[in-house]
């Protein structure tokens, strides 16, 4: 299953011979961890001015596999081929020496350095750092890319997207011939995505070889020259460009969707990627008129250079879903931080279920049923190099009946962490595997059954499907759901519209600290939560 | 989290499992006497370099330390301290706070035992004077660690750069103490002296005394709390990861003080089991400096009270027996330092290469692997 084993289509489309040449194969590319085979004889492709989409649940041994290209793993067997010859990419560096440039799913620009500065600082500096040939260099990309770039404008000031074409641009500097993209389209805008898609275009049409990996299947269809779907490290199916054209994009979205997860899961799949509006099922919701979740005037201050919230009000009932959109940095953190507790309010009040808990410890809060599921997983979420059972009573240390009299009980933790793993399907070789080694989504999986389980009031969610796979996604939001017809007060903040449209009775929108409106789901609910997250996009200054 | 390791998580992640076990004990052994076994070699290369016998010297070591029935009472006695201060270390270091301000606060705490001992113990019964006296060194070394705790706790001041500063502080004010106020009646700028009915007693036909029983077991005591109290997984949520322990809702600022109070106080114990176990009196220029001798064995014995006690022998031959064998070869004592140097230094090789070998990296340096494909 080799892609591009079929190339008589291909050679139709190049204009010199030498493009033929693979720009990077890999052949029976394996790697294994202990306990898991991360790669199991994968074998693809990368020509020279195609897009090969990478898609497949999270675990499927899509990064492990980038990781290989780059130089940052070894294989244990198998052989890489760049541009025709052999290698062994013993070092990230090497790699960039081949011609490999990476482009993370997280940015990785110094804020308060320059553009120029950051790109320079890139290029395995000397001593002395080369300005004016980097500026030539700058201008050079910046036509390929077809953007315009202002190298002396701190990298920090730029939007997102913006500032993921200095990263592209960064990736190409040293003369790349393979441009990796892990899920680039994950932070940005419809617009960004779009226009990033024009870019990667152009960047083809100069013989540059792509592999895009994403979640979204619309992306890949749309994006894709070839598409390569991975499951349990090994590769389930490919489409070649004959195959991408011949069909209408809801039919190969089909296809793909059976590869990832067979016959039967394909339905469901559909259903979560094609957001049917979950709104007619929560018509059974009990929406009670009792509020459960009430911030008065609510003010605090943010962290990281990111916006904090300023005079937010909202009330959130029993059995309602209330979104938080808007642009990421614009506030939303410090909005579930100052809920949960772990940030300090300067001004204003919250109320849970009538109750002052101005002054109420995040503990008490997590007591008293409100629960925030953070969007930040591995980094405060939990304690990676520890048991998935640990974690899962991670904010119940010193609690009964797993702690008795300060002392553990490691029979009662293992009895509900089989029960919790059993009822939210976190798949786990056992509940003593470190949470760390388990994929995005079992981990996302373990955060909400810790925050769902023990009778919630409400519920604060931060990006709940964030890199998750089209079926955890759909879990979640069944989950969701469910919470809300049993009266739990819902808070869904996310950066992803569709999904804000999916789960959502209303939407508030944050634009820089402020709450600039709140929009009744129904129909043009989406064009007019788009203002109001355009109107924010336009100018989004960070604070003093 | 890195890119770096969230790729290593999301890859390790998936799919069909192999049948390996972990060679979990085994890496642990390696990974703690390996360095020891290096850095002894090591040492016997540098003997034999400035024309020592490395046999005899070692042979000397083993036999002033551990075969001589002195030697191995008086290593047994040096265990004490050493356990004391090194579970005082473990309990900061596990929940992610750099206590290295142990001589300080070790110091202070035995000028404050030498200086009120000699007159308490005169005037209690012993037993209770004993107890009042562990006391006072575990609330002095709690006391000297209340500043960066408090700092890094409110304000995330760097504790490592403030434990130092308050060791310099701590160590000077000691000397200071025993110039005054606590300045004994002999000539020497000294504390008073101790009667010998005062000092803790011995075992039975040896000079073994019963403090090396409370630091055992007080070793066993910090591996309890770590292996199965709230308050411990506490500490260790805080270590392992300090936002999770913010998320969780631990009150970190308070935690962070009373482990830091808690480190402070075991090591103001192994202070007051020294001057009244030991030495009977505090001269005011007097420092065994156990703090930074003792970080790396903590870090062999992977922050564990228990594994820590074979370490804390380790150390108690190397230190009793070496201190005869240098004399004997005609070398300066330091040279036991050179040896913990290498210890230490072995200790982030060993480390690096068997991260290495978990990432599935070749041992071999890349230069070489490069020439092996090659040819």
């Amino acid at each position: 299953m080799t892609l591009g084993a079929d190339r008589s289509d291909v050679a139709a489309r190049r204009t010199t011979p030498d493009q033929l040449t693979p720009t990077v194969e890999l052949i029976e590319i394996t790697k294994a961890f202990p306990g898991v085979i991360a790669n199991d004889h994968i074998s693809l492709v990368a020509m020279p001015g195609e897009v090969l989409c990478l898609l497949g649940e999270n675990g499927a041994g899509k990064s492990t596999l980038m990781s290989i290209i780059s130089g940052l793993y070894q294989p244990d067997s198998g052989r890489i081929k760049v541009g025709g010859n052999e290698v062994r990419i013993h070092s990230p560096r090497h790699g960039r020496e081949l011609g490999v440039g990476m482009v993370y799913q997280h940015l990785s620009l110094i804020p308060t350095l320059t553009v120029l500065e950051n790109l320079m600082m890139g290029a395995n500096p000397g001593i002395v750092l080369d300005q004016r040939s980097a500026r030539t260099r700058l201008a050079e990309l910046a036509s390929a890319l077809g953007v315009a770039v202002d190298p002396d404008v701190r990298a920090g000031s730029l939007a997102l997207g913006q500032q993921q074409h200095i990263e592209i641009i960064k990736a190409l500097w040293s003369g790349s011939r393979l441009l990796i993209l892990d899920e680039p389209t994950s932070m940005l805008t419809p617009q960004g995505a779009m226009e990033l898609q024009g870019v990667l275009r152009g960047l083809t049409a100069r013989g540059l070889a792509i592999i895009f990996i994403t979640h979204k299947l619309h992306e890949a269809i749309a994006i894709g020259d070839r598409v390569a779907v991975l499951k349990l490290g090994r590769v389930v199916g490919t489409m070649g460009p004959d195959e991408l054209a011949a069909a209408p994009p809801q039919e190969l979205q089909e296809r793909i969707i059976t590869m990832m997860f067979g016959e039967a899961h394909a339905p469901d799949a559909e259903v979560a990627e094609l957001r049917e509006p979950a709104v007619a099922a929560r018509a059974a919701a009990v929406v009670t008129a009792e509020p459960l979740l009430e911030l008065v005037d609510v003010s605090a201050v943010g962290a990281d250079g990111q916006h904090g919230i300023q005079h937010v009000s909202l009330t959130v009932h029993g059995g309602e879903v209330v979104g938080v959109a808007g642009i990421d940095g614009n506030g939303q953190r410090a909005f579930a931080e100052v809920i949960a507790g772990q940030r300090r309010q300067i001004a204003g009040e919250i109320r849970l279920a009538g109750t002052s808990i101005d002054r109420t410890s995040v503990s008490a809060r997590q007591r008293m049923g409100l629960r925030y599921v953070t969007d930040d997983r591995l980094g405060e979420g939990v304690v990676a190099s520890w048991p998935v059972s640990i974690n899962l009573v991670l904010k119940r240390i010193g609690q009964m009946p797993y702690w008795n009299r300060g002392t553990v009980d490691r029979s009662a933790i293992e009895t509900t962490a089989r029960e919790l793993i059993e009822e939210f399907d976190i798949r786990t070789p056992s509940p003593q595997t470190r949470i760390g080694k388990l994929s995005g989504g079992n981990i996302q999986k373990a955060i909400i059954a810790r925050e769902v389980a023990f009778e919630p009031k409400v519920v604060v969610f931060n990006k709940p499907t964030h890199g998750l796979d089209v079926r955890t996604t759909h879990a979640v939001r069944e989950r969701i759901g469910e919470m809300t017809r049993q009266g739990v007060a819902v808070v869904v903040i996310s950066s992803d519209l569709d999904e804000l449209i999916d789960v959502c009775d209303r939407v508030a929108v944050l634009d820089a600290g402020r709450l600039v409106g709140i929009v009744e789901n129904g129909p043009g609910a989406e064009t007019r939560i788009g203002e109001l997250i355009v109107g924010a996009a336009a100018a989004v200054p960070i604070p003093a | 989290m890195s890119d770096m390791t969230a790729g290593l998580d999301s890859g390790i992640e998936t799919a069909a499992r192999i049948p390996s076990r972990r060679r979990g004990w085994v890496d642990a052994l390696v990974r703690s006497v390996g360095p020891i076994v290096l850095a002894l070699l090591t040492g016997a290369i540098l003997l034999a370099i400035i024309g020592r016998d490395p046999i005899a010297f070692y042979d000397d070591v083993l036999k002033a330390g551990l075969f001589r029935a002195s030697g191995l009472q008086d290593t047994i006695t040096r265990t004490a301290p050493v356990l004391l201060v090194g579970a005082g270390l473990i309990v900061a270091f596990r929940a992610g706070l750099w206590n290295l301000g142990s001589d300080g606060q070790y110091l202070l705490a035995a000028a404050f035992v030498a200086g009120v001992a000699p007159g308490l113990l005169a005037s209690v019964p012993v037993a209770i004077g004993w107890i009042l006296l562990a006391f006072l060194g575990m609330a002095v070394g709690a006391a000297w660690t209340i500043v960066p705790a408090w700092l890094r706790g409110r304000y995330g001041v760097n504790e490592i750069i403030t434990t130092l500063m308050m060791s310099f502080i701590g160590v000077g004010l000691a000397a200071l103490l025993v110039k005054g106020p606590f300045d004994g009646p002999s000539t020497v700028p000294q504390t008073s002296v101790i009667d010998p009915a005062g000092m803790l007693l011995d075992l039975p036909d040896v000079r073994i005394h019963i403090g090396v029983f409370l630091a055992l077991f007080v070793s066993a005591a910090v591996y309890w709390l770590f292996a199965r109290t709230a308050f411990g997984t506490r500490m260790d949520v805080l270590g392992a990861n300090p936002r999770a322990a913010v998320h969780v809702g631990i009150d970190v600022p308070r935690l962070t003080l009373v482990t830091f109070m808690l480190s402070g106080a075991l090591i103001g114990l192994a202070a007051a089991v020294d001057i009244v176990g030991v030495f009977s009196y505090m001269r005011a220029d007097w420092n065994p400096a156990y703090g930074l001798k003792v970080v790396p064995l903590v870090f062999l014995a992977r922050l564990n009270a228990l594994a820590m006690i074979p370490f804390a022998v380790f150390f108690g031959v190397m230190s009793i027996g070496g201190a005869y064998a240098t004399r004997r070869a005609d070398l300066p004592g330091d040279f036991l330092l050179v040896l913990i140097g290498l210890v230490l230094l072995f200790m982030v090789l060993t480390q690096y290469l068997s991260d290495k070998r978990e990432r599935g990296e070749s041992l071999l340096p890349r230069r070489t692997r490069i020439a092996n494909a090659h040819a």
